[in-house]
């Protein structure tokens, strides 16, 4: 499915997505006062199948994910997900790991949303601001489940739907935990964020 | 004197990108270009370039390690590090090795006062 975008505008999606995850680095790093390491080493575009069947293999079977609906000329959804396992840990990460667990639980939902915001806004923003378009986007949302619930949100995706699938690497406070943005746009978003990133690519040569 | 950048990115749009100011702003320059660090010391060893501008966010070694070790070689070498990251231990650590910060997406205002101050360091002689 990589193979729907040259080479150039691959190249063009990792480049934006990589500014927009390190400006939200940057801003977690206001919140938690220590530094804070994102990056998204490679970007692909698979099925949705495909994307539930990675999750599957790579990860335990609870998910917890950080859902935001984006609508403009391009519309979809964006999630970041973690294992399950590992939210309290990231909760803990960001708020410095002094807290007792008690308040660290009561402090999940708030944080994961915070969290989320922040990154999923970073890409988002960066890309519709590199793009020269603007992005409406949603309040954030946690979820929690499978793999496939992820890509089933309602209402029902329209048939043929990619997923831009992005592998996050988050270190903060010695502590490093791997996750997963995901964006699910239908066909014609797709064709539209083609034509996008040639304007892009044609503005920045 | 046209002076040669040798640009530092794993990204080639970015590569295009920095090229495009480039040649912008000096036409009469010329570009080293260079996917990784492998390469990019590769091409100081053969002494190809006269100021180096080199990304942050790579694959292996990170520009700011790319960094002290390309100025452990060469001394005084012009070299700015590129990221939207501007965190204060980036930004503090691209200074102790003793290399510029710009931030990323590269304006052509700060390209130009990067060039223009390695302008001034160059023609001063080490």
């Amino acid at each position: 499915m990589s193979t729907i975008l040259s080479e150039l505008q691959l190249d063009a999606l990792t480049e934006m997505v990589n500014i927009g995850v390190n400006r939200a680095a940057a801003s977690l790093r206001q919140m938690v006062g220590e530094q804070v390491h994102l990056s998204v080493p490679k970007v692909t575009l698979v099925s949705r199948d495909r994307a539930i069947a990675t999750l599957a293999e790579n990860e335990t079977v609870n998910l917890v994910g950080i859902h935001q609906v984006f609508e403009g000329d391009v519309t979809g959804r964006a999630l970041l997900i973690f294992p399950d396992t590992k939210s309290l840990e990231l909760v803990r990460a960001v708020t410095g790991g002094e807290l007792p667990l008690e308040e660290i639980i009561e402090l999940e939902h708030e944080a994961l949303a915070e969290i989320g915001n922040i990154i999923l806004n970073g890409c988002l923003a960066t890309m519709a601001n590199m793009l020269q378009r603007n992005l409406k986007m949603s309040l954030p949302e946690i979820l929690r489940g499978e793999p496939s619930m992820f890509f089933s949100l309602e209402p029902p995706p329209e048939a043929g739907e990619v997923v831009m699938f992005l592998y996050i690497n988050f270190a903060i406070r010695e502590r490093d935990i791997r996750g997963y943005i995901a964006m699910l746009m239908d066909m014609p978003s797709l064709a539209a964020l083609q034509v996008l990133l040639d304007e892009f690519i044609e503005r920045a040569t | 004197m046209g002076y040669r950048v040798l640009v530092v990115d794993d990204s080639k749009l970015a590569r295009m990108a920095v090229a495009k100011l480039l040649s912008a702003l000096h036409p009469d320059w010329t570009r080293v270009e260079a996917a990784n660090a492998d390469e990019a010391m590769g091409h100081i060893k053969a002494g190809s370039f006269d100021m180096a501008i080199v990304d942050f966010n790579m694959p292996g070694r990170d520009g700011l390690e790319l960094a002290a070790e390309m100025l452990a070689m060469k001394p005084g070498l012009p070299l700015a590090v590129i990221s939207a990251n501007h965190q204060v231990e980036v930004v503090t650590r691209a200074r102790e090795v003793g290399a510029s910060f710009l931030q990323k997406p590269l304006t052509e205002k700060a390209l130009e006062e990067f060039a223009t101050d390695a302008t001034k360091r160059l023609s001063k002689g080490p």
